[in-house]
C-alpha cells in the first residue's frame, strides 16, 4: 500500500491544484537533475579556470582535456548501458589495456604483411572486443552468473594476458604515426585555415608562437551546422508536440536552454578552431554519443534494455528477449572497451601493461555521477557524458593546479558520493 | 461505556501538488475491532502512516491523542513505544533468520550485545503460542507459508506489548482458510482486550469481526457505522459513493465457434523434475466466450497459464495448442504474443510493470512494433497509443507521465491491462485480474472485460473469488491439484457445486 497514489484528479481534493505553473514547475524540477549536472560542470570548470589562471580554457588545454578523457566517456556510454540493463562491467580497464597490447603486437612486433595496417589491426581489435563481450555476456545472461563475478573475472583474465602480450613488464611501440593520429590528430582543414590577426613577427623576423588569431575554418563550419542542427531540432521537435497537443516545456525555458547550450557550444568551437582544429577523437566520441543518445531515446532496443533494468521478469513477461539483450549489451560493452583500448595505445603511442589500470572505476563513477541507477532501469547517455567531463575538468583542473594525485583521488571520491547523495535526498523529496 | 484509546482529529496530510487527506478524523474505543475501509487511493494507508510516525508530526496537520496524550511521534519508533504496532501488508521479514530472530530483531534479549539465544527462543515459543503458531522458534521464515508468515508478524507485534495493533490488508495473499484462522485470532485478542484496526478490502471479512467500520472516501471521512448497521451493501454505498445495484456489469454473451483449445498439456515442476503440476489438461475458448478457471490456492492455475504463455513455467512440457484448429507455436513469450496470445499476470507489481517507468512506456511495451518502424520509436505515436488506452481503461493519473509505482492497484491493473489489449490478442487470459483492488475498480475491470468479449475474443479469467467467476464468465472449469476436475455453464454453477467439485477431485486422489 505504500505506493498507493495521491486521489485521482477527479476526486474533488485535488481540484483546487492550479494547474498552469504546475506544468513549469514539474518540467523543471523533472529535469533538474539534468539542468543540475550541467551547471555542476559548468560551475566546476569556472572554478578551475579561475584556480589555473585561466589555462583551462587555453585552447591547448581544451584539446588535452578531450584527448586524455576520451577513452573515459567512450567507455561510459557502453557502461551506461551495462548499468541501465541492471548489471555492471568490472572488466573494461582490463579488456582496454589487453586490446592496445594485441594492437602494438600486430602492428609493431608480428610479421603480419599488410593485416598489420592500422586500420585493419583496429577492425580486428574491435571484432576481438565484441568476442570478450559475447563471451563474458554469455555466462551471464544464460547461465545467471552474477555480472559483478564474470566481469571480476575478467578484470583478472585480461590484465594478466595483456602483461604476458607484452612479454612481462616491457612496453612496445613506438606505434605507427597513422594509427596515433586516432587519438592526438585533428580533423584536417579541407576550407583551409582563416587568418584574422596576423602573427607578430620580431626583430629576428621570427614569428611568436601562440601570437595572432588564426581559425580552422574546417571547425568553425562543422560546429555551425552542429549547432544550427541541434537549434532546428529542438524547435522542431517542440513545434511537433505542440502541433499534437501536448505539454512541451514553457517557451522561455526552451529559449534559455537552447541559447545556453549553443553559446556554450560556440565558445568550445571557437577555441578549437583557434588552435589546431577538432581533435579525431573529439569527432568520434560526438557521433558515438549522437548514436547513443539516439538509440537510447528513439529506438525499440534502448527501450527493452530500460524495461529490462526496471523489471526484468515484467520484461521478459512482455515477450522481451532479455538474454539476448544482455549479451547484445555486454557485446556492445566489448567493443567500446575495445575502442577505448586503442584510444589509449593512440595516445600514448606505446602499448604499456599498465593502460587504463584502474580505469573501469572511472568510468564506472562517471556513469553514476550522470545519475544512473545502480539498481538499474535509470540512466541517461548525456548524464554519463558530462559525468564524464565532471571527472576529466577535475583531473586536469588540479594537475594543472599541482594537487598531489592522492588528494585528488580523495577529491573525486567526494565528488562522487556528494553526486549519489544529491540524487537521493531528491528522489526522497519527491 | 468503553473509554476512547484513540482519537485522530482533523487529520490533513498534503503531498506536493495534491491533498491526500483533508480533516479525518477517527475515534477508536479501547478494546474494538475498528474497520477502516475505503477504495484503493481513498487515504487510508496515509493516514496509518501518520498514525505510526511513518510521516513524522509536523508534516501533516491535527492532532492524535492516545490514551488521553497527544502525541507527536518523530518515527515508528515513538509510536511502537507506546504502544502502537502496524503490521504493513508487505511483509517485513527477513527470509533467511528464524522465526525467533525475526521477532525479536532489533531489541533482542542481550546483555552488552551478546545475545541471549535461550531467552528469546523461550519467549518465542511462548508467543507462538499465544497466536496458535506451531512452528519451532528455529525454523527459517523462507520455509514456512504466507499465511504463517503473517503470524509471525503478530507474534512480533505482541512482542512489543503491543495496546493498537493496526493490520494494513492482512488476508490479501491468504488462503481462505488462514485468513478465517486470522480472523478467529483478532476475535481472540479482542476478548483479551486488545484494541486493533483492521484495513481491509474484504467486506465480508469487515463484516465479521468489525464492531465500527469508518470508511475514508477521497482523503475524506464518510462515515463511521455501528456494528448494528454494518452490513456489505451499506459499506459499498458509502464507499463508492453510489448504490451498486450490480456488482457485475450486463452483458450479452455473443458465443461462436471454438477458436481456442488446449489438448494433453502436461508440466512439471522446475526444480524438483519428478513432480508433475499440471495433469492432462484439456480445455477450449469459444469466440466472444469468457471462461472461468476456478479452485484453491496452490490448484496450478497461474503454473498452467504460464507455461501456456512462453513455456514461462515448468519444464518437460507437453502438450498441444490450436488457435482455430491450427497448432500455434508458443515455445518462447514473443511467439505467443506474435500469435496473439495475452497472459495477464496475478502479481502485477513483480511480474506486470516497470514500476519505475511511466504509464506510456509501460502501456506499449509489449508490442513496441506497433509504435515504432525499423526499429525508430514514433514518439507522437506513442503518445496518442498511451493516451488513448487511458482513455478506453479510465486509468486515473494526472498524465501518461506519472510513474506506475505511484498509481494505486486499481489504475495499475488498467495500465497492465492496457499493455495487452495494445498488444491485440485474439485470446486472453486474465490471472487475478481484480485482485487487491477496490470495487469501482473491479466494476471497471469487468467492464472491460465484458467489452472484449462483445468484440469477439476468447477470454480465459483465472480468480480465486467464486461470485467473480460466476458473475463475468459463461463457462467455469474446476481445477484441483494440476488437474481439470469439474466442467459447467455458469449459469448453472453454484459456490457450493464448485467447492462440490474441488473436494470430489481430492476424494478421488485419495482412493
Amino acid at each position: 500500500m505504500s505506493t498507493e497514489s495521491a486521489p485521482a484528479p477527479q476526486s474533488g481534493v485535488a481540484e483546487d491544484v492550479k494547474q498552469g505553473p504546475r506544468v513549469a514547475v514539474s518540467a523543471l524540477t523533472a529535469n533538474l537533475r539534468e539542468y543540475g549536472l550541467i551547471i555542476a560542470l559548468i560551475v566546476i570548470m569556472l572554478f578551475f579556470q579561475y584556480t589555473t589562471s585561466g589555462t583551462l580554457f587555453k585552447p591547448v588545454n581544451l584539446s588535452n582535456l578531450v584527448q586524455q578523457n576520451s577513452f573515459i566517456i567512450v567507455m561510459a556510454l557502453g557502461m551506461l548501458l551495462v548499468i541501465v540493463a541492471g548489471y555492471i562491467d568490472l572488466s573494461v580497464g582490463s579488456v582496454a589495456g589487453f586490446i592496445g597490447a594485441l594492437a602494438a603486437m600486430m602492428m609493431v612486433i608480428w610479421p603480419l604483411g599488410i593485416f598489420s595496417n592500422p586500420l585493419v589491426v583496429s577492425i580486428v581489435c574491435l571484432i576481438v572486443g565484441a568476442l570478450i563481450g559475447a563471451a563474458q555476456g554469455y555466462w551471464i545472461a544464460y547461465h545467471r552468473i552474477p555480472s559483478f563475478i564474470v566481469t571480476l573475472a575478467g578484470m583478472l583474465i585480461f590484465r594478466g594476458i595483456c602483461q604476458a602480450l607484452l612479454g612481462g613488464g616491457s612496453s612496445v611501440g613506438p606505434l605507427p604515426d597513422s594509427f596515433k593520429a586516432l587519438s592526438s590528430g585533428f580533423i584536417p582543414d579541407v576550407i583551409g585555415p582563416l587568418t584574422l590577426i596576423p602573427p607578430t613577427v620580431n626583430a629576428a623576423g621570427k614569428t611568436i608562437v601562440g601570437s595572432g588569431l588564426t581559425l580552422h575554418m574546417t571547425t568553425v563550419v562543422l560546429g555551425l551546422i552542429a549547432v544550427l542542427a541541434y537549434a532546428y531540432f529542438g524547435f522542431r521537435t517542440r513545434r511537433k508536440r505542440e502541433r499534437h497537443g501536448y505539454e512541451a516545456e514553457p517557451f522561455p525555458l526552451f529559449v534559455i536552454k537552447t541559447l545556453v547550450g549553443s553559446a556554450l557550444a560556440l565558445f568550445l568551437v571557437f577555441q578549437f578552431a583557434s588552435y589546431r582544429g577538432l581533435p579525431v577523437v573529439l569527432l568520434v566520441m560526438g557521433v558515438l554519443i549522437s548514436l547513443f543518445v539516439f538509440v537510447t531515446k528513439r529506438m525499440t532496443i534502448g527501450r527493452r534494455i530500460y524495461a529490462m533494468g526496471g523489471n526484468a521478469k515484467a520484461a521478459q513477461l512482455s515477450g522481451i528477449n532479455t538474454e539476448r539483450l544482455t549479451l547484445l549489451v555486454f557485446i556492445n560493452m566489448g567493443v567500446l572497451s575495445a575502442l577505448g583500448g586503442l584510444i589509449i595505445a593512440a595516445r600514448l603511442g606505446q602499448a604499456v601493461p599498465a593502460a587504463g589500470l584502474g580505469s573501469e572505476l572511472d568510468v564506472i563513477a562517471a556513469v553514476f555521477i550522470g545519475g544512473a541507477s545502480a539498481m538499474g532501469g535509470v540512466g541517461q547517455v548525456i548524464g554519463a557524458v558530462v559525468g564524464g567531463f565532471i571527472m576529466g575538468v577535475m583531473n586536469n583542473g588540479m594537475s594543472i593546479m599541482g594537487v598531489n594525485v592522492d588528494w585528488q583521488q580523495v577529491v573525486k571520491g567526494l565528488v562522487l558520493l556528494g553526486a549519489v547523495i544529491f540524487d537521493v535526498y531528491n528522489k526522497n523529496k519527491a | 461505556m468503553a473509554s476512547t484509546i484513540l482519537e485522530m482529529r482533523d487529520i490533513t496530510k498534503t503531498f506536493p501538488g495534491v491533498k491526500a487527506l483533508s480533516n479525518v478524523n477517527l475515534s477508536v474505543e479501547e478494546g474494538e475491532i475498528h474497520a477502516v475501509v475505503g477504495e484503493n487511493g481513498a487515504g487510508k494507508s496515509t493516514l496509518m502512516k501518520v498514525l505510526s510516525g511513518v510521516y513524522p508530526s509536523g508534516t501533516y496537520e491535527g492532532q492524535i491523542i492516545f490514551r488521553g496524550q497527544e502525541c507527536h511521534f518523530k518515527g515508528i519508533h515513538d509510536s511502537e513505544h507506546i504502544g502502537i504496532v502496524i503490521i504493513h501488508q508487505e511483509l517485513a521479514l527477513v527470509p533467511m533468520l528464524s522465526i525467533a530472530e525475526n521477532i525479536f530483531l532489533g531489541n533482542e534479549h542481550a546483555t552488552y550485545g551478546v545475545i541471549d539465544w535461550d531467552a528469546n527462543e523461550t519467549r518465542t515459543a511462548a508467543l507462538l503460542k499465544k497466536v496458535g503458531l506451531k512452528e519451532d522458534p528455529k525454523t527459517l521464515i523462507t520455509n514456512i507459508g504466507v499465511g504463517k508468515q503473517q503470524l509471525v508478524e503478530i507474534a512480533k507485534a505482541l512482542s512489543k506489548e503491543v495496546k493498537l495493533l493496526i493490520l494494513d490488508e492482512p488476508t490479501a495473499s491468504l488462503s481462505e482458510k488462514d485468513s478465517q484462522a486470522l480472523l478467529d485470532l483478532l476475535l481472540e485478542f479482542k476478548r483479551q482486550g486488545m484494541t486493533s484496526i483492521l484495513i481491509s478490502h474484504k467486506l465480508n471479512e469487515v463484516n465479521r469481526v468489525a464492531d465500527k467500520v469508518t470508511v475514508i472516501r477521497d482523503g475524506r471521512t464518510i462515515e463511521t457505522l455501528p456494528r448494528k448497521d454494518i452490513s456489505e451493501d451499506r459499506i459499498i454505498t458509502s464507499m463508492v459513493g453510489r448504490s451498486l445495484d450490480d456488482r457485475y456489469p450486463p452483458r450479452e454473451p455473443q458465443i461462436g465457434e471454438v477458436i481456442f483449445e488446449v489438448k494433453d498439456w502436461s508440466v512439471y515442476h522446475p526444480i524438483h523434475a519428478e513432480r508433475q503440476v499440471i495433469k492432462n489438461v484439456n480445455l477450449n475458448v469459444r469466440k466472444g466466450e469468457v471462461v472461468g478457471i476456478a479452485g484453491l490456492m496452490g490448484a496450478g492455475r497461474t503454473e498452467f497459464a504460464m507455461s501456456l504463455f512462453g513455456r514461462s513455467y515448468g519444464r518437460h512440457i507437453t502438450g498441444e495448442v490450436l488457435l482455430r484448429g491450427r497448432p500455434l507455436d508458443l515455445s518462447s513469450v514473443s511467439r505467443a504474443v506474435e500469435n496473439r496470445i495475452a497472459y495477464v499476470t496475478e502479481d502485477r507489481k513483480t511480474y506486470g510493470l516497470n514500476l519505475i517507468d511511466h504509464i506510456k512506456h509501460n502501456v506499449t511495451l509489449a508490442n513496441l512494433s506497433g509504435v515504432s518502424s525499423r526499429g525508430v520509436i514514433d514518439d507522437m505515436r506513442e503518445m496518442s497509443v498511451a493516451n488513448d488506452y487511458r482513455k478506453k481503461t479510465n486509468i486515473r493519473a494526472s498524465s501518461v507521465y506519472q510513474l506506475t509505482g505511484n498509481l494505486s492497484g486499481g489504475n495499475q491493473q488498467k495500465v497492465v491491462l492496457s499493455k495487452w489489449l495494445f498488444a491485440d490478442p485474439e485470446v486472453l487470459i486474465l490471472d487475478e485480474p481484480t485482485r487487491g483492488i477496490d470495487v469501482g475498480a473491479k466494476y471497471e475491470i469487468y467492464t472491460i472485460i465484458a467489452r472484449l468479449a462483445a468484440e469477439g475474443k476468447a477470454i480465459i479469467v483465472i480468480s480465486s473469488e467464486m461470485p467473480e467467476l460466476l458473475g463475468i464468465t459463461d463457462r467455469i472449469y474446476v481445477m484441483n491439484e494440476g488437474r481439470i476436475v469439474g466442467e459447467m455453464a455458469a449459469s448453472d454453477a453454484s459456490q457450493e457445486k464448485i467447492m462440490r467439485a474441488i473436494v470430489r477431485g481430492e476424494g478421488k486422489k485419495a482412493s
